[in-house]
């Protein structure tokens, strides 16, 4: 079971924030998916979630939108 | 997936580092002291030069500008990263961009004038930065609420290349309508004879320097806005650090040139009315977070295609034009006639922005 965080179309710092917020409310067992669609987004998004120690287990790229899978380490 | 060193903590530092040094470079071929860099100084020269204000000291038409739109760009083409998009309250940005500009004027320099002026011995900036910082910890505080002003969507690809056009007509007519010695208007444009808009570097060097800070810029993500921000949300110092290494940079150059002067009183292009240098700060800074980027970010997005981005900075020239012709924009004697009421409108739009695009859950 994953929880999914739609961030495209969204400008900084809103990915990152949603994303932090997901971690935040996250069991810790389930793995969160968070869709972005520039590569500014994806590198701030991983960022972001490697500083929280969650490491980054999935990148699925289409063209401009990526789909980052991230687990608690 | 490319691997992107520029957006690595060193990549980060080094191009925060390399835009001081470009900076102070500027300054000692010829740009105003202490201005080395300025998006909202040159956006006002720009508006000057256009003939949109009559200040007769600010009026070049800054290719420095110019190349950051055109750097960003190229590299955003290069790096197929050009994206057309928009549509994310565009109007609200644009109104932000005049709102951070008459800000911005009051205190007499952008989020990189800050840095710059610090690292020149200018103390007024202390409280322009406190300001800075102030403004964008106001914005934090909604962002954390659920402030958003949308999603932005695709758009025709036309529509991204418009800012990077219309930069690409005002260097040609740069390149048309030179300076004539000791004439203030040299064919449609407008130039000054004395105060900053008459130091300037060479039209080659500013516009090779600008597309070089527009290339490491776009690699970069480099945003002074998002610097204080993201240490303020996240605690991440990741864009604090390029901030902290421009600043550093900028130091040393000065120290090695002769340019470090301390002191409060006398400084270039400054007003020593620190609470006004504060809240001028304070209205861009909250204006710049809503907005989602400082100046220099904004231009740099508009080259890679965000329309909204290229609306909030000729908000900006607009807001340099209005500053100028209605008496709010500071001088080095002291905040303009209509200063304090235009800081004070300035902070009222941005709550009733901020407080309007809360997304009810």
């Amino acid at each position: 079971m994953s929880h999914q965080v739609d961030a495209r179309g969204l400008s900084c710092p809103q990915p990152v924030l949603l994303t932090l917020q997901a971690i935040q409310s996250a069991s810790g067992k389930e793995d969160i998916c968070i869709l972005v669609d520039n590569q500014t987004s994806f590198e701030n998004v991983t960022r972001a979630a490697t500083g929280k120690e969650w490491t980054v287990s999935g990148i699925n790229q289409d063209n401009d939108e990526y789909q980052i899978t991230i687990h608690k380490k | 997936m490319k691997h992107n060193w520029f957006s690595s903590r060193m990549g980060m530092v080094a191009v925060g580092g390399v835009i001081g040094i470009l900076a102070i470079l500027l300054q000692y071929l010829g740009n105003p002291a202490n201005m080395g860099i300025c998006v909202a100084c040159f956006e006002r020269d720009i508006a000057g030069s256009i003939g949109l204000h009559r200040a007769a000291v600010v009026q070049y038409l800054r290719p420095e500008i110019i190349g950051f739109v055109l750097g960003s760009f190229l590299t955003a083409l290069l790096f197929r990263e050009f994206r057309a998009r928009g549509g994310s309250s565009p109007l609200t940005r644009y109104v932000l961009g005049v709102v951070a500009m008459i800000g911005a004027l009051v205190f007499l320099g952008c989020p990189w004038r800050v840095m710059l002026r610090l690292a020149g011995g200018d103390g007024n900036a202390i409280f322009g930065f406190l300001g800075l910082f102030g403004g964008v910890w106001i914005g934090t505080l909604f962002f954390k609420n659920g402030y958003t002003l949308g999603r932005t969507a695709g758009q025709n690809p036309a529509v991204g290349y418009l800012l990077p056009l219309i930069m690409l007509g005002l260097l040609i007519l740069r390149l048309i309508f030179t300076p004539v010695e000791g004439q203030t208007q040299s064919g449609i444009l407008w130039y000054s004879l004395k105060g900053p808009g008459a130091a300037h570097a060479s039209v080659f060097i500013s516009l090779l320097i600008g597309l070089l800070v527009g290339f490491l810029a776009q690699r970069s993500r480099f945003c002074t806005m998002g610097a204080l921000r993201d240490l303020i949300l996240f605690r991440q110092i990741h864009l604090f650090s390029g901030l902290l290494a421009l600043m550093a940079t900028a130091l040393l150059a000065n120290v090695f040139l002769g340019q470090f002067k301390p002191g409060f009183t006398g400084q270039p292009v400054a007003h020593t009315q620190a609470l006004w240098n504060f809240a001028g700060m304070v209205v861009a800074g909250f204006a710049f977070a809503l907005a989602g980027g400082c100046p220099g970010r904004q231009l740099f997005l508009a080259g890679e295609g965000d329309s909204d981005a290229g609306l909030f900075a000729l908000g900006m020239i607009t807001g340099a034009a209005i500053s100028h012709n209605f008496g709010l924009a500071s001088s080095p004697d002291g905040i303009g006639p209509h200063g304090m009421a235009a800081v004070i409108i300035g902070l009222m739009v941005c709550l009733a922005t901020g407080f309007g695009h809360l997304k009810r859950s």
